[in-house]
């Protein structure tokens, strides 16, 4: 169900949905221990988050190079929730304005991709190059009789798109509003570049196609769910069953030093046969030792990359989620959209130079990810939860007590310490 | 239009018992899966069947992925298991409605035919919404006397899923 379809607690309706300009925002006992359901409700906070992260000093995702390999290719995109275009010009170069005319604000790029020469607003025909500069004003000058037309100061190179800075990085496109943010193997930091190389480095991708879905929850839930090495033990039964994510195996939780960025990280034993002791077993009410796969093809593991792990998860602060899990491979770009809905956008990819049957292989292996996916629709069930509780309970807070004080990086799947250390971020970057 | 499916329509007179005989089928695939019978799911599939539910624009740029990807009746079943025992989602109901059915073409044992479909789905604390618009590309074989689905590719106009699809199509 679309968030515009609630009909039982429509945001609105509930005290933490109030916009009171003088409401304390004070964190719960000044602890990362707890967070205050208001970060996931508040519309103030939300707008400041919009103003101060996604506006902020970041690096945003917006597109694969894959996507628009060629001159004059564009996609539509988003940084934070705002309308941006991605374009490659002639000469190579990638730029990324707003998705307004300059002109009277029309959103004027309607396909999702394509390929032009210019970008012409259809509403009065303003045109803009692939850089985004405005290039033609029809009658501009007016007519000869009845005058009209622009003042004679009117300048062109005043009048073009909101630009945006843009970074590329092996084939990922970045784009930022701030003029301030670091460049961005620095604003990645080694521990992260490590792995997200693994994926993009010195590899051309292939497209494979596209899901898109509205989650109605905070978007800062579908990072929590990724810092959070204790739910895929437990809530999804194939990462349990199959041993691609489960206790007994190798797993870790790397963050990078701000706590904004992490990596979620398993390796696959080669046999299930001891991995998870009997204990373990009792605990876990997803591990179904009765389940075997009739087509088990579909959860085989060709070992391609230079790397130990056979899962990463990597979600890149504020926006983008790279995803290796074992073959399948995708990006996810977190569109938010008020507090309690976030817009989904995944581009699932493999590598140019796949064979027919590793691209088949990868395509069977995606039914684990995306909005039908095994484990994919179990996150998005998972976080609706998180949002309605939240949303509609009078109560005030949650708990991340697993772990102690521990913050970012910890290698027991059974700690919080990836979602603390990113509150840690996110109170600095908030004012919180 | 999905390639591969691209021809006119066969003579609508000429395969009007064939129609039916499909649109029987269709009411039947759709009574399995509203009534939550998904162990009888696979049956209506051959062995060899690929199964794909994609978005209408990877469909158009010839795009491969699927929402969901089956490329044997063994993976059908594997998912009817997942969905019926180890899955975690909220109940739900669901309304299959099939109509439009086009034949396209009848080859011997081998026929082709689309049909629009509308995926209706109620959330128990919630309105009744249409999950999915979207068209089904099938193609039939008929083993021991019975039609028995191939392929069937089926192209959802809704690009913007509401949160999830659980249940298949």
């Amino acid at each position: 169900m679309f968030s515009a379809n609630i009909v039982i607690g429509q945001p609105g309706n509930f005290e933490k949905d109030r916009v009171d300009a003088d409401f304390d925002f004070k964190w719960p006992q000044d602890s990362l221990q707890y967070i205050p359901d208001w970060v996931y409700t508040s519309p103030e906070i939300y707008h400041r988050e919009i103003e101060r992260i996604f506006k902020g000093p970041t690096w945003n995702f917006v597109a694969l190079e894959a996507e628009i390999p060629n001159p004059g290719d564009y996609k539509r995109s988003y940084v934070g929730a705002t309308p941006v275009v991605v374009s490659r010009d002639t000469d190579g170069s990638v730029h990324v304005f707003e998705n307004r005319c300059a002109h009277r604000g029309a959103e004027f790029c309607r396909n999702q991709r394509g390929n032009n020469k210019e970008f012409v607003c259809p509403y009065h025909q303003w045109s803009y190059d692939l850089k985004g500069n405005l290039q033609g004003i029809p009658f501009k000058r007016g007519l000869k009789k009845e005058g009209g037309g622009m003042p004679r100061d009117f300048r062109n190179e005043d009048h073009g798109l909101l630009k945006l800075r843009v970074t590329r990085l092996h084939g990922v496109v970045f784009a930022s509003f701030s003029s301030e943010v670091e460049p961005i193997e620095q604003y990645l930091s080694p521990e992260i570049l490590k792995d997200f190389e693994v994926v993009f480095k010195g590899r051309k991708l292939k497209i494979l196609g596209y899901y898109r879905n509205e989650l109605p929850g905070n978007w800062k839930l579908y990072h929590e769910n990724l810092k959070d090495p204790y739910h895929a033990t437990l809530l999804h039964s194939f990462l349990v069953t199959f041993g691609l994510m489960v206790v007994g195996s190798k797993n870790g939780m790397i963050a990078d030093p701000t706590g904004r960025h992490g990596t979620l990280a398993s390796a696959k034993p080669e046999t299930m046969e001891g991995v998870v002791d009997d204990a373990s077993k009792k605990e876990m009410r997803s591990y179904r030792e009765d389940f075997k796969l009739a087509d088990g093809r579909f959860l085989e593991y060709v070992r391609e990359f230079d790397s130990p792990w056979s899962v990463t998860m990597q979600t890149i602060w504020p926006n983008l989620i790279v995803q290796r899990e074992l073959n399948t491979l995708g990006i996810r770009h977190i569109v938010p959209n008020g507090p309690h809905s976030m817009i989904m956008l995944w581009t699932m990819f493999g590598y140019e130079g796949d064979s027919e049957e590793m691209t088949r292989h990868r395509l069977r292996q995606g039914n684990l990810m995306g909005p039908a996916g095994f484990l994919g629709l179990e996150d998005n069930e998972a976080i609706k939860f998180v949002q309605e509780g939240v949303r509609r309970s009078p109560s005030e807070r949650g708990v991340l007590k697993l772990g102690g004080d521990r913050l970012g990086t910890t290698n027991s799947v059974i700690d919080e310490a990836g979602i603390r250390g990113m509150y840690k971020h996110y109170r600095q970057a908030m004012g919180l | 239009m999905y390639t591969g499916y691209d021809m006119p329509a066969a003579d609508p007179k000429a395969v009007r018992e064939l129609r039916l005989e499909i649109e029987e089928l269709h009411a039947a695939y759709c009574w399995t899966l509203d009534r939550g019978a998904l162990e009888e799911w696979p049956d209506y599939f051959t062995d060899d069947a690929v199964y794909r539910i994609t978005a209408r624009e990877n469909a158009d740029s010839g795009l491969p992925v699927g929402l969901v990807y089956a490329d044997s009746k063994a993976m059908i079943r594997d998912r009817a298991f997942a969905i019926q025992h180890t899955l975690m989602y909220a109940p739900r109901y669901m309304q299959h409605f099939v109509s439009n059915v086009r034949v396209l073409e009848a080859r011997g044992d081998a026929v082709k035919a689309q049909a629009n479909y509308l995926l209706l789905q109620t959330l128990v604390d919630g309105p009744s919404t249409i999950h999915q618009a979207g068209r089904y590309y099938d193609t039939f074989v008929r083993r021991d006397g019975r039609l028995l689905l191939k392929e069937r590719q089926c192209i959802y106009d809704t690009v913007l899923i509401a949160n999830d699809l659980v249940l298949p199509v």
